[in-house]
């Protein structure tokens, strides 16, 4: 018998559509496959700068998104009390003239009264733009509770931060530091990165108290305690300095260490025109820091002052920082620090990096090489998401800044259109008066108090009590504290909560029960405390039983979007990029995109900037925003193909822009010249550069900043100095953690959960096999990950007698679960861990009630509160990090005892009506025969 | 394995169907017309039944004659052509015996030979799998044959061979379950042979591939406790063996032969049941799930 | 055509390295996608929005946890595992049908679905759990090592590698000749120390795996040398901690910038 005739060269598709990822955060381009006007196939665009051809498990299930079940099908009013899920359907027509007429009169009265936040939004340049327009001072996305710590602290320390803003050099790195990472940030390129190192042989080193997913493969794995990361970092930098292996010259030339900062007031001298200024080693006189040819002294003698370096070396050259001393807390054996720190100093020093590129610097130097140490750094939400997560997040850029590290050849890189001074940012604007647009942008770089979000009594301008005393440089907002404030009418109380693509009643939120209750409680005359609520999103998720009126999404294939360098582009550090999204099928639905709604919502309220003089309005829709929109004069939302379609960052619009970005592959790239890929903030081609693409409109040279003077700043404040001045109550913690050096203080959340009744650190992580919530839809992501046990260490699991079906009873200050749970070897001693958001509602996202989601699936959530327990002072403290707001999932602290097995997880709640049935029984899911 | 009760009929059905047409091949207490009528009938209808069940957990039934074609190296089609040549040469046989009351004496003895050697080709498609150690052994084929021979003993009313055969039939079923019990363990699998990673008792699995369930843990990831099975092994030997040795030495005739195969039918179905509840296939170490070792 | 050929033109097939696979599904699901829409029936999945989904892969990942013999932290190694298309490949020559067969030119391991009588034995007799029964179709569902795509002219040459090998990001899946010694994935086989899975099944699988590097090594520090040193870089002054013999280093150091 032969073999049968087999035909190799089946056709693949009849036309490849190539558009951008949104099955999680990390833009990656796609190709989706089209047959007969359907989706069949999606896979990665090798052309596309973030993840050239790869994609991951979410990216490849697209397909089963765009055809959920759980797709919101028209807009909807809500018919049934709130939480019941009853609604009806109407048309779009009424659907928008029910929101024009909540917000108009809103609008017209008090813009405040308005709270709007975006969650999950990659449009946040535009919707803040709309928020704006508005006059609401209450708008955000959701980085309060994600990672606002980390891109906070980078900004301020180097002008940059991770993810987004940069990346290793993983062409060059040869030894990767990773500090607990969400899978998501970034997802395929740090695959791809540790793919490369791996491949030639380099060093991966985790610091994770869960040793899995990159852990896994690390060579290195520390399982460090939770929230001690910033001690283990700082005993680094004692190890490295009381060494003398820092970068000297580095630090020298382009960093505030040889700045002088006044012995009296930690301020910086300066000269008349503010300039801060440094000892000249060549002179020994005062200069200005950018002077020509200075060479400023990090060891310089001033009377009544000390330079920066001097005052790091008294500080972390202490004991305190030995790694002896932080051994224990951090869990992390003293002689394995001073390995690691021996090891870094090692790969920085003695695997130094030359490239023969020739560049200039600010002060008109000209260098013949570029130097590199190979030594980068990356991490996210897991260091971030504490208490004192920004001491911590500030703690590793400085040390990557000692060891010369950022912006060199093998190091850490920015990407376009950072970096950015914190100089270069808007402060916050909270100015609001009836029917006219806010002062300015909303969020913001607070330079001291007095930029603080403010009224004139010194109340909270902003319904989360950003930029206030309590947390001053939250610079993305506290989106965790908004339903929570509402409720409570603290500062104020609102009218309408607008909210987009944010499981606010589930997983987005902590103290997922109260939030509910929050939503659905009635005042004395059965009116709702919150009174309106509108919600966005595409999706049949636990939300939107809370909502009042429904205003249905899009999915990602059915729609245009921009990942502008206006926003959070797509950016490499060889390169400026930015991409779009565009319908590459239509909605089979009574759906429109939300930013669309948004503008049609703008251009019935005749909103300023959304409509000309004559109260015509500018843009019809979403694509033609993006296409003809103007930030500035020839700057928009898209740098690419501007003008006549041969201009690249400053412009005319052009018609045709969108039509070009689709011919490219949906995206557009434009390299940085050779000599300009590194040093940037130094380098006066790259800043020349970045002129020319609209970043900024003069170069803007700075130095790094190991010592913050902002915070200094609210420190004078608390010690009281100035015309803003604190509350009492908060110039004690004021005075502690603004210190303008990085330092280290327990979470909170050991002063008030004693470690010993709750000696376990409770942390989640997300799987990379499903984003947020958005995966149990899936009906193939969820079979990877239909439910999720409490994982145990070792030592617990054998002290509990736990076997493998037990149950476990696991409670915080503030409740309890009851959940399986499964042993872990290579995890922290104290640290119990389970994957994010696969627990859901009965009822939600089209799935069947004993969906394992809703039995065995389950939250942390409901162990964290977004308020720290009463102090008996009467005021309400928030679960965040004192200095940006920054939500502290992981300071979660909790006890566990073994309970005998359950069928279902506790706490168990009543299933929702679903407003879009269920889904199918069976699939096979072939779009062509 | 699981348990599948179309697979377990199969089993039971075809062989006792074989093994009682063996006998009639033989010519033992085979009669003419219309009883041999009836015989050949019981005879045909066990083994088609048990064929026709076993196409039951087939997924495209409607192409199983292309399950013919591959004699040369697979057991499953020898089965199929062993099965059918067998039927139709005990076919021509039963026409002799029932319309022309002749038997033709050789052509019994090769009716006789092609069932047994019908069920040494069932018994080898499990006898074959490597992968499954408690049925790779010789053991198998013998369990099977004198399982099948058993049944046709005492449906053919061989009181004597009866005995004996149930006799040896019980020791061959407690060989082939403390054999059982040690083939994996023997055979050196280990999830560190499976993996190539670790030593063994230093890896386990640390998360499915999947939360859910999926075909191979469906198919292969059959547990039956070890409590449970004992439990039944006792049922099955005082079924499969004790009580029809009792009945048949007490003899009572056609009563007692009757109610002598229907327990020893009921033990069989347990022990085919058995069979493959406990046989344990390799691939379930990657799903963590190793053979308890013995003695716990 | 059960029989085995007796030897193939060239054995393709991969090469997965443990040390680099983060197991992040990637290949899961591209497999997934691509099975599904092209060869054969559609990958199918039960109950997929209910209470016990359960739908055919071609391609799972395992994660299994190891303790080292020295008591260093227990790792995870993230295993993911398809048909591995054996030399002597049990499952085609139980297959009663032919509908199992081994490709002679290229050694690919193929279910002919028309052919298929969804009897399931080959599933019995590989050892790897490589083949899955399709609830739905009833037919034998296996990795084709995208065989419809690694000849496939209607395809970029670059993109003629299977589904899964195209997705993984980290890059820990290649594909090869493993029948050709020079090429990259014999090579790749040698250098790292390639094995077989449960090599005492007989079966010679074609594709190999990649044993995870030697973890958590750095737990001291290097005693100092003349090579380990780098003036100015050296250290202040045997382990100075105090500030002012930091300064005294400084300046030393300085001076030699």
């Amino acid at each position: 018998m032969t073999q049968p005739q087999l035909d190799t060269s089946p056709k693949v598709s009849d036309e490849v559509r190539k558009t951008t990822c949104y099955m999680c955060a990390c833009r990656c381009g796609i190709n989706v496959h089209m047959k007969d006007g359907r989706v069949a196939y999606i896979e990665g665009n090798r052309d596309h700068p973030v993840n050239r051809g790869v994609l991951c498990a979410k990216g490849s299930a697209g397909i089963m998104q765009v055809n959920a079940p759980s797709r919101l099908r028209a807009p909807l009013r809500r018919v049934g009390p709130r939480g019941s899920g009853e609604f009806e359907e109407i048309s779009w027509e009424e659907a928008l003239g029910i929101a024009g007429d909540w917000l108009s009169r809103i609008r017209g009265t008090d813009p405040s009264k308005l709270a709007f936040f975006t969650g999950r939004d990659q449009s946040q340049s535009f919707t803040s733009f709309w928020a704006q327009a508005f006059g609401t001072p209450n708008y955000a996305a959701h980085g309060g509770f994600c990672s606002v710590n980390m891109a906070t602290a980078g900004i301020y320390t180097m002008g940059g931060a991770f993810w987004e803003f940069g990346q290793p050099d993983w062409e060059r790195t040869r030894l990767f530091m990773l500090f607990g990472v969400a899978e998501d940030h970034d997802s395929n390129p740090i695959k791809m990165g540790i793919g490369r190192l791996k491949a030639r042989g380099a060093r991966v080193i985790g610091v994770n108290p869960i040793r899995s997913g990159y852990n896994a493969v690390a060579d290195e794995w520390l399982g460090i305690t939770p929230g001690t990361d910033g001690l283990f970092i700082l005993s680094l930098i004692h190890c490295l300095m009381s060494a003398g292996r820092i970068d000297l010259n580095y630090l020298a030339r382009y960093t505030d260490a040889p700045l002088l900062v006044d012995d009296e007031t930690g301020l910086f001298l300066r000269d008349s025109d503010g300039k801060t200024l440094v000892i000249d080693r060549a002179t020994g006189e005062l200069a200005p820091f950018d002077r020509k040819a200075v060479r400023p002294d990090p060891n310089a003698r001033h009377p009544g002052h000390q330079t920066v370096l001097q005052l790091m070396a008294k500080r972390y050259l202490c004991q305190e920082y030995a790694p002896e001393a932080v051994a224990d807390r951090c869990g992390i054996p003293a002689q394995r620090i001073r390995a690691i720190a021996d090891e870094i100093a090692r790969v920085a020093f003695e695997e130094e990096i030359t490239l023969d590129r020739a560049w200039t610097d600010f002060r008109g130097e000209r260098h013949e090489t570029m130097t590199g140490r190979p030594v980068a750094f990356h991490a996210m939400r897991g260091i971030s998401a504490h208490s004192n997560g920004f001491q911590t997040c500030r703690a590793l850029h400085v040390l990557q800044i000692l060891l010369g590290s950022v912006e060199v050849p093998g190091g850490f890189r920015f990407k376009p259109p950072y970096p950015k001074p914190v100089e270069a940012h808007p402060v916050p604007h909270c100015k609001t008066q009836p029917d006219c647009p806010l002062d300015g942008p909303h969020l913001g770089f607070v330079r001291g108090p007095e930029d603080l979000a403010l009224t004139e009594d010194g109340t909270p301008a902003r319904i989360d009590k950003a930029f206030t005393w309590e947390n001053p440089m939250s610079a993305h907002g506290l989106m965790h504290m908004v339903i929570s404030n509402a409720h409570a009418g603290d500062p104020y109380p609102i009218d309408t909560l607008f909210l987009y693509m944010a499981n606010m009643s589930w997983n987005s939120s902590m103290n997922t029960r109260g939030v509910i209750e929050m939503l659905t409680d009635t005042d004395e005359n059965g009116d709702y405390v919150i009174p309106r609520i509108i919600y966005s999103d595409a999706y049949s998720s636990e939300m939107v039983a809370y909502a009042d009126l429904i205003l249905p999404d899009t999915t990602y294939l059915e729609r245009y979007d921009c990942i502008s360098l206006l926003d959070r582009p797509i950016c490499e550090a060889e390169a400026a990029a930015d991409a779009i999204r565009w319908p590459v099928v239509e909605p089979d639905r009574d759906v429109r995109g939300f930013q669309t709604v948004l503008i049609q919502l703008a251009n019935l309220m005749e909103l300023p900037g959304f409509v000309d003089e004559g109260k015509a309005p500018k843009w019809r829709d979403y694509a033609d925003y993006i296409v003809n929109h103007e930030r500035k004069p020839g700057i928009g939302p898209l740098s690419g193909f501007r003008g006549n379609g041969d201009q690249t960052g400053r412009g005319a619009p052009n018609p045709d822009q969108l039509q070009r970005y689709i011919e490219n592959g949906g995206f557009f790239v434009n390299h940085i010249p050779g000599e300009a890929g590194f040093y940037k903030p130094w380098n006066m081609v790259y800043q020349d550069w970045a002129v020319g693409m609209g970043f900024y409109d003069k170069p803007q040279p700075y130095l790094f900043n190991l010592y913050l003077e902002t915070m200094r700043k609210f420190q004078r404040a608390a010690e009281g100095h100035g015309e803003r001045q604190p509350p009492d109550h908060l110039r004690g913690q004021l005075r502690r953690i603004m210190d303008p050096l990085p330092i280290w203080y327990p979470p909170f959340e050991e002063e008030h959960a004693d470690p010993a009744d709750y000696p376990l650190h409770a942390l989640t992580q997300r799987p990379m096999a499903m984003y947020h919530s958005w995966g149990s839809q899936n009906a193939w992501l969820r079979q990877i990950h239909g439910h999720n046990p409490l994982y145990v260490p070792r030592d617990v699991w054998d002290r509990y007698g736990f076997q493998d079906g037990d149950w476990a009873r696991v409670s915080s200050v503030h409740g309890s679960i009851t959940v399986p749970v499964a042993l872990h070897g290579g995890l922290n001693a104290k640290t119990v861990w389970t994957w994010n958001a696969i627990g859901k509602r009965k009822g939600a996202w089209a799935l069947d009630p004993d969906a394992p989601e809703a039995t065995r699936g389950f939250l942390l959530n409901h162990l964290i509160h977004e308020l720290l327990p009463p102090r008996g002072d009467g005021l309400r403290w928030s679960n965040s990090d004192p200095i940006t707001g920054q939500a502290a999932w992981f300071d979660l602290r909790v006890s566990i005892e073994k309970v005998a097995p359950q069928t279902e997880t506790d706490p168990a709640f009543a299933a929702i009506g679903s407003p879009v049935g269920r889904g199918p029984k069976n699939l096979q899911w072939k779009v062509s025969e | 394995m699981h348990p599948a009760p179309s697979v377990i009929i199969f089993t039971v059905l075809s062989g006792a169907g074989f093994g009682y047409l063996a006998f009639l091949g033989l010519g033992l207490s085979l009669d003419t017309g219309f009883t041999a009528f009836w015989q050949f009938t019981l005879a045909f209808s066990m083994t088609v039944g048990g064929l026709i069940s076993s196409t039951f957990h087939l997924g495209n039934p409607q192409r199983a004659l292309l399950a013919f074609t591959q004699w040369r190296t697979s057991w499953l089609s020898r089965e199929a052509w062993a099965a059918v040549a067998t039927l139709l040469v005990a076919g021509f046989y039963a026409i002799g015996v029932i319309f022309f009351a002749t038997r033709f004496v050789l052509l019994g003895w090769l009716v006789a030979a092609m069932c047994i050697a019908t069920v040494f080709v069932t018994s080898m498609i499990y006898a074959q799998m490597a992968t499954v150690p408690r049925w790779n052994t010789v053991l198998t084929p013998i369990y099977f044959t004198a399982a099948a021979l058993t049944a046709g003993a005492i449906l053919s009313g061989q009181g004597a061979a009866a005995i004996l055969l149930l006799l040896v039939l019980t020791l061959i079923q407690l060989a082939c379950w403390l054999r059982g019990d040690r083939r994996f363990a023997e055979r050196g699998h280990s999830i560190a042979s499976a993996t190539g990673l670790g030593t063994p008792g230093r890896i386990r699995l640390f998360e499915a591939p999947h939360s859910g369930s999926n075909y191979l843990l469906k198919e292969f990831g059959f547990q039956v406790a070890r409590r449970h099975a004992m439990k039944l092994k006792v049922i099955c030997i005082v079924a499969l063996g004790v009580i029809p040795v009792l009945l048949i030495f007490l003899g009572g005739g056609i009563v007692s032969l009757i109610l002598a195969f229907a327990f020893h039918l009921v033990g069989i179905c347990v022990s085919r049941w058995l069979f493959f509840a406990e046989a344990e296939h390799v691939v379930q170490l990657y799903y963590g799930n190793a053979p308890a070792p013995l003695g716990t | 055509m059960t029989s085995l050929p007796q030897s193939t033109e060239r054995k393709m097939g991969l090469v997965i390295d443990l040390d680099t696979c983060v197991g992040c599904h990637a290949c899961v699901v591209s497999c997934k996608g691509w099975n599904t829409e092209n060869y054969g029936a559609p990958l199918s999945d039960m109950d997929a929005y209910g209470a016990e989904p359960s739908g055919s892969f071609l391609n799972r990942v395992h994660s299994y946890e190891i303790e080292p013999e020295d008591n260093s932290p227990a790792q995870i190694v993230h295993f993911p595992k398809s048909c591995l298309h054996c030399e002597d490949a049990p499952c085609v020559t139980v297959c009663p049908t032919g509908a199992s067969y081994k490709r002679a030119e290229d050694g690919i391991v193929l279910v002919n679905e028309d052919a298929c009588i969804g009897c399931g034995l080959c599933a019995w007799a590989c050892p790897y759990g490589a083949r899955e029964m399709d609830s739905a179709a009833g037919v034998m569902k296996k990795c084709t090592l995208c065989v419809d795509r690694i000849y496939n002219e209607n395809l970029p040459e670059e993109d003629r590698v299977p589904a899964c090998v195209r997705t993984c990001p980290a890059g820990a899946r290649h594909f090869g000749d493993l029948g050709d010694r020079e090429s990259a994935v014999s090579q790749l086989v040698a250098e790292r120390g390639g094995f077989d899975l449960m090599p005492e099944m007989g079966t010679r699988p074609v594709n190999k795996y990649l044993p995870p590097r030697p973890k958590d090594r750095l737990n001291g520090v290097r005693p100092r040398t003349a090579t380990s040193t780098s003036e100015p870089l050296a250290s202040p002054s045997a382990g100075a901690t105090d500030s002012q013999s930091f300064f005294a280093w400084l300046d030393r150091a300085l001076e030699k910038i």
